[in-house]
């Protein structure tokens, strides 16, 4: 569960990102955060991962209060975190298999879980004929797969997606929020950053809407239709 | 909850990340080989120096001249005495006809010392030690014997070569440690260098929730293999080095009074010190450069 009550934030240049944002995301939920370019929504994300710190308000993070969290504390609560990125950030050198691995092994997995789980996640979304593949003998709509199943591999209580389907076309968009959709059925709580408003109103899921450090409307079911957007 | 580590992961990326940047690596290992190669080699001098050093001091008896005013004969009754005198080996008898006699074959055609009168030579004893480390105490004994004048050990001798010894022992504290320095900023900036190759795996790993000593110990490995390699490459060069050496010594006729001790002995002592040393600097040289790089 994810609480932010009152966030603030400033960054050292003075910019106010945002000004004072109430949210709430209960376990298994699958949220859109919608809004126009420099509105907050990558600065939330990244007060979410514990990147940056908050300069007011509390936020609590799947039982994490990162008002007050430790330094030692922080990768454990990174752990309960997959996070996907539009630039996908796949490692060109390793193999898809490799990829994965690579995660596990950075949260000491050992070899036996980590043979387990690889091959279950790649299943999943799909890649299981890939997975000796370097992530530049795949498409991108194939590397943002990897990159989801990366997210996926540590079994985290919530995947926090930043603009997954930036770079891909509408078709490869689609089959990727339906990715996300079905890992939400199994369980996953799921938060979606995107412009994409076409791709929104296909599902009904809440959407959260922000709009220079404020949000302006937050509906469960709901479209993504406000006129100042893009 | 903690952190597991699989150690295979660990070493095979500390291996990797060497290979990746062969060329600093290489850099790095051979500065270690050179600061470990003048320490040893200082070390071994010094050793050698103090192996014949000690043969001097055990060749070193020293005399007990006699009151001139004791007849020849009484004089040579002292030996008895002197002889009971506890840590005296043995104690020889030296007329000053002898003494003189001696002197003058020793400085022949030296104009300084040819017309001393020859009531400066005294009728003497050579007294040879059990133990050189007593000299002092047994020398004050000695000199308490009636009739004994006066005694003369060389101990300025012996300062002479602790001088020499000491100045050696500061230069080459000062050039190792300089040295030393210079091992740890290689590599430092050799890690350095693999830490910034992997910014994007280290972000990568630190995003899926690794920790912040699980992202350290490849690195640390690294400076570690660095570091023990560095020591195993200059154990067998010193080896070599000294061989050739102490081969040359005892092959020229002219430096017979150097004796070189043989390697074997301190073989085990020298392998170690370096392996030591090498982890010691690997090791700092790799936390000091990821020190500030894994904040966030
Ligand atoms: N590191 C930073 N330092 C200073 N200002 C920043 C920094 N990061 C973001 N900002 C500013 O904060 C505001 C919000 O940025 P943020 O990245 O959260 O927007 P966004 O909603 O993700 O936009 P986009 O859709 O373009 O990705 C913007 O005005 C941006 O310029
Ligand atoms: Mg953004």
């Amino acid at each position: 569960m994810i609480r932010l009550i009152d966030i603030q934030k400033s960054y050292d240049n003075g910019t106010k990102a945002l000004k004072g944002v109430n949210m709430r995301i209960d376990d298994g939920e699958f949220v859109f955060l919608v809004g126009p370019s420099g509105s907050g929504k990558s600065t939330i994300l990244k007060l979410i991962t514990a990147e940056i710190a908050p300069s007011g308000g509390r936020l609590m993070v799947n039982g994490y209060n990162l008002n007050n969290i430790t330094p030692r504390q922080v990768p454990h609560m990174r752990r309960t975190l997959g996070v996907v990125f539009q630039d996908f950030r796949l490692i060109e050198k390793k193999t898809v298999q490799e990829n994965l691995e690579f995660a596990m092994q950075a949260v000491g997995a050992s070899p036996r879980e980590i043979r387990k789980r690889v091959a279950y996640v790649l299943d999943l979304v799909g890649l299981l004929p890939k997975s000796k593949q370097r992530p530049d003998q795949l498409s991108g709509g194939e590397q943002q797969r990897v990159a989801i199943a990366r997210a996926l591999v540590n079994n985290p209580q919530m995947i926090i997606a930043d603009e997954p389907t930036g770079n891909l076309d509408p078709m490869r968009s689609l089959e990727i929020m339906m990715l996300l959709e079905r890992i939400n059925e199994l369980g996953t709580t799921i938060l979606v950053v995107t412009h994409e408003r076409e791709l929104v109103n296909r599902f009904s899921k809440r959407v959260v809407a922000i709009e220079n450090g404020r949000i302006i409307s937050d509906e469960t079911g709901g479209y993504y239709n406000h006129e100042t957007t893009l | 909850m903690r952190q597991r580590y699989n150690l295979g992961y660990l070493f095979s990326e500390g291996f990797h990340s060497i290979f990746t940047h062969g060329f600093m690596s290489f850099a790095a290992v051979c500065m270690i080989v050179c600061c470990l190669l003048i320490m040893g080699s200082f070390s071994l001098v010094a050793v050698n120096a103090a192996y014949n050093f000690s043969d001097l001091e055990k060749d070193n008896q020293f005399s007990a001249f006699i009151d001139e005013t004791i007849p020849q004969e009484q004089a040579r009754a002292l030996q008895d005495e002197i002889e009971a005198v506890p840590n005296v080996a043995r104690a020889e008898f030296v007329t000053k006809e002898q003494a003189q006699a001696e002197f003058e074959q020793d400085y022949v055609g030296n104009p300084l010392f040819e017309d001393l009168p020859s009531d400066v030579y005294r009728d003497r004893f050579h007294i040879y030690l059990e133990d050189i480390s007593k000299l002092a105490e047994t020398e004050a004994a000695v000199k308490q014997v009636e009739g004994v004048a006066h005694t003369n050990s060389a101990p300025e001798i012996a300062e002479g070569f602790g001088v020499i010894r000491n100045i050696a022992s500061a230069v080459a504290i000062i050039l190792v440690g300089i040295l030393l320095l210079v091992s740890l900023f290689i590599i430092s900036n050799t890690i350095k260098l693999a830490f910034f190759n992997r910014r994007d795996e280290i972000a990568i790993m630190k995003m899926c929730g690794a920790t912040n000593s699980f992202v350290r110990w490849p690195f640390v490995i690294e400076g570690m293999i660095l570091g023990l390699s560095g020591g195993i490459v200059a154990f067998f060069l010193q080896w070599g080095i000294y061989s050739l050496v102490s081969q040359a010594i005892n092959g020229t006729d002219s430096i017979d009074l150097i004796k070189v001790v043989s390697f074997q002995p301190v073989a085990m002592l020298v392998l170690g010190s370096f392996l030591l040393i090498g982890l010691v600097i690997g090791v700092l040289g790799a936390l000091l450069a990821i020190r500030k790089f894994l904040q966030v």
